[in-house]
């Protein structure tokens, strides 16, 4: 098990620095001069040269890059935005929150639909229920997230006045010159987001979850549970859905990094300020230290996230843990 | 009164292409301590009377109906409660393939320990001591350390004994083992055959075997029925099919067993057997048989008793003398001496 994980931490190594290595080079073919940009518009170009060399930017780009990860590394360090003078980190730590509120109340939306729904329709396939979850699954893959987002937002927060029609509130309570906070106003604000980000997720899953519960319900084993006298619940839970949930818990890992990039598109609808919306507006100014910097600390979550699922992978299947 | 009594069990499955007739009225009946071979080729309907019997076919698209008396109660018409009781307790099974059949995620301990106490309200520990036991019974070493591994971590033969232990550890009346061997190698097979054997004799329980080996047959069974699609061709005990077969497909299954014996030619049955969807007119083998005459394939041919009133019975057209006369042929083809 230890090897299991110092191997996977090798590769998450591997992976970290390729993905910000590619981000890095994109910045450098982009023909646009960070210089220029960081040093303002009044600048002469001997105040843009003094800034390029501060910044390291007349460097060759291996210099620059290994420059930036020795920051990053040593020192934690992300540096400061060419836009507002803002400390990177600072700016990402503050946007990471709503995001992560974002994505992973939507997942603990789609799963508690997804669960339920697929596995009801795989114990009756071809039924009714089955037929109306199916013809559900369709229609929540079909819709668009940001079109779904823009629908409620108008109709349950504008029309009906029923939510708010976008911001967030910080959960921890209310910052001094907020409108509001803590858990309630949070949980209220997001309720909305959270569901229209679960649809087409919950779609996917409902369909994965059925098949893969029909298949494993095809299982020999569950066939000897059966003959041992198990009762069907028993069944159900301890042979059944132990099995079937091992590839959902895999697309789950891939999925919450993926969400990462849906949270770009939703943020932008619901107006919450995270990482999508920061990373939005950071490219749009050209500012690389921001962009990169949610890139970082993306690839670090994505990465994290991979982990996490091996791990519990290894935990849940027996199987893998030798392997 | 036999332990079990199946009388004119049907079996048929709703498919999107029709009604498929897996089963097709049979009689038989197991006696305590007794061990009944199902013989047949793949698809024939063996497994499935099993699974009839245990009630574990799938609910919705199978109609079943006949008797399976069990000690005084129809299995078929049991409440699912009360059969549920019975599966594992009274009746188990064994399965063709050990590879598949135990659940991947949980310890053989855990899965031994499960049988145990669905059935019985029994602490942990005495539970645990009853599956070390039975671990040991059916003769899987250094039990103790074992009984916390996975199923992955033991050879396929290894995985067929934790199935058997899994079987008899409530000490059942019935054992129903569906191809035991059939997915492990022939010394395996061997071993486990006289496993089955020994702990029969130990436990007491009835075995009914279903295989398509005629060599597993002779090592094990007391009675055999013969079946070929859906329908029982011939039955009756142990010589009576080696010694005395009545049914040309009988000694078509005889004459394909493989025999290191010089100079004994294999003979496949020609033909594959026929789709049960829509089974042919008259004697269901008429198309692969050397025997067929015109009223092979109008008249299906009843199950009936040989004349010398014994409990042999077969379903063939042929008279009395080209009965006869094929069973001897045959016995002088595949009796090397003694015993087959």
């Amino acid at each position: 098990m230890i090897r299991y994980i110092i191997r996977r931490l090798l590769w998450a190594v591997v992976l970290f620095i390729s993905v910000t290595l590619a981000t890095y080079l994109i910045f450098y073919i982009i023909p646009v001069d960070p210089a220029r940009l960081a040093a303002g518009k009044a600048a002469s170009p001997h105040d843009v040269q003094v800034v390029a060399h501060r910044l390291y930017l007349d460097r060759p780009i291996y210099e620059q890059y290994l420059h930036f990860l020795d920051r990053l590394v040593l020192h934690f360090d992300l540096g400061y935005s060419y836009a507002n003078r803002q400390d990177v980190r600072e700016t990402v730590l503050n946007a990471a929150p709503i995001t992560a509120s974002l994505v992973l109340g939507a997942v603990v939306v789609w799963m508690l639909i997804a669960v339920p729904v697929g596995v009801y329709s795989a114990l009756r396939p071809r039924s009714l229920g089955d037929r109306a979850a199916m013809t559900g699954v369709l229609t929540g893959i079909s819709v668009h997230p940001v079109w779904l987002g823009l629908i409620a937002s108008y109709i349950l927060g504008y029309k009906l006045n029923l939510f708010p029609i976008q911001g967030y509130c910080a959960f921890t309570g209310r910052a001094p010159g907020e409108a509001c906070g803590g858990p309630i106003d949070w949980f209220y604000h997001l309720i909305v987001p959270w569901f229209v980000f679960a649809v087409l997720y919950a779609a996917f899953y409902v369909r994965m979850i059925r098949s893969t519960v029909l298949e494993t319900l095809n299982e020999d084993y569950v066939r000897t549970a059966r003959a041992k006298g198990a009762p069907e619940r028993r069944v159900l839970v301890h042979h059944v859905l132990r099995n079937a949930m091992l590839p959902v818990v895999t697309m789950l890992g891939m999925d919450v990094a993926l969400a990462l990039g849906g949270a770009v598109l939703l943020e932008q609808v619901f107006g919450l300020p995270g990482l999508g919306y920061v990373a939005l507006h950071s490219l749009f100014q050209y500012d690389y230290p921001i962009t990169l910097g949610v890139v970082v600390f993306a690839s670090i979550l994505v990465i994290v996230f991979n982990l996490i699922v091996d791990l519990l992978y290894a935990w849940i299947d027996p199987r893998i843990r030798l392997a | 009164m036999a332990l079990l009594e199946v009388r004119d069990l049907k079996t048929s499955f709703k498919t999107d292409d029709g009604i498929v007739q897996a089963v097709d009225g049979l009689t038989f009946s197991v006696e305590k301590g007794r061990t009944v071979a199902i013989v047949g080729e793949s698809g024939c309907g063996k497994s499935v009377t099993c699974l009839s019997i245990m009630g574990l076919n799938p609910r919705q698209n199978t109609i079943t109906s006949g008797e399976a008396i069990f000690k005084d109660r129809d299995l078929l018409t049991l409440p699912a409660e009360e059969m549920r009781k019975v599966r594992g307790n009274e009746i188990s099974m064994i399965f063709q393939d050990p590879m598949t059949s135990l659940n991947p995620v949980h310890t053989i301990g855990r899965q031994l320990l499960e049988a145990v106490q669905l059935h019985e309200k029994l602490p942990k520990q005495a539970a645990r001591r009853r599956a070390l036991e039975m671990v040991k019974a059916v003769g899987i070493p250094r039990a103790e350390t074992r009984l916390d591994d996975y199923p992955h971590q033991f050879s396929g033969g290894m995985r067929q004994r934790v199935m058997i232990a899994m079987a008899l550890i409530n000490n059942p009346d019935l054992l129903i083992a569906d191809e035991p061997t059939t997915a492990l190698d022939v010394t395996t097979q061997a071993q486990i055959l006289n496993l089955m054997n020994q702990l029969q004799r130990d436990f007491g329980s009835a075995i009914i075997l279903i295989t398509h080996d005629l060599g597993v047959v002779a090592e094990t069974a007391d009675e055999v029925l013969v079946m070929y699609a859906a329908k029982a061709i011939e039955q009756g005990d142990y010589s009576d099919i080696f010694y005395r077969a009545r049914h040309p497909y009988t000694w078509g299954l005889l004459s394909s067993l493989p025999r290191l014996a010089q100079g004994a030619e294999l003979k496949p049955i020609p033909g594959a057997p026929p789709s049960l969807l829509r089974p042919p007119p008259g004697c269901r083998f008429h198309l692969r048989c050397a025997y067929a005459f015109d009223r092979c394939r109008t008249d299906v041919p009843p199950l009936q008793p040989a004349p010398d009133g014994s409990a042999h019975l077969d379903a063939c057209h042929l008279d009395e003398a080209a009965k006869q006369r094929g069973a001897e042929e045959i016995l002088g083809r595949i009796t090397v001496g003694g015993r087959l």
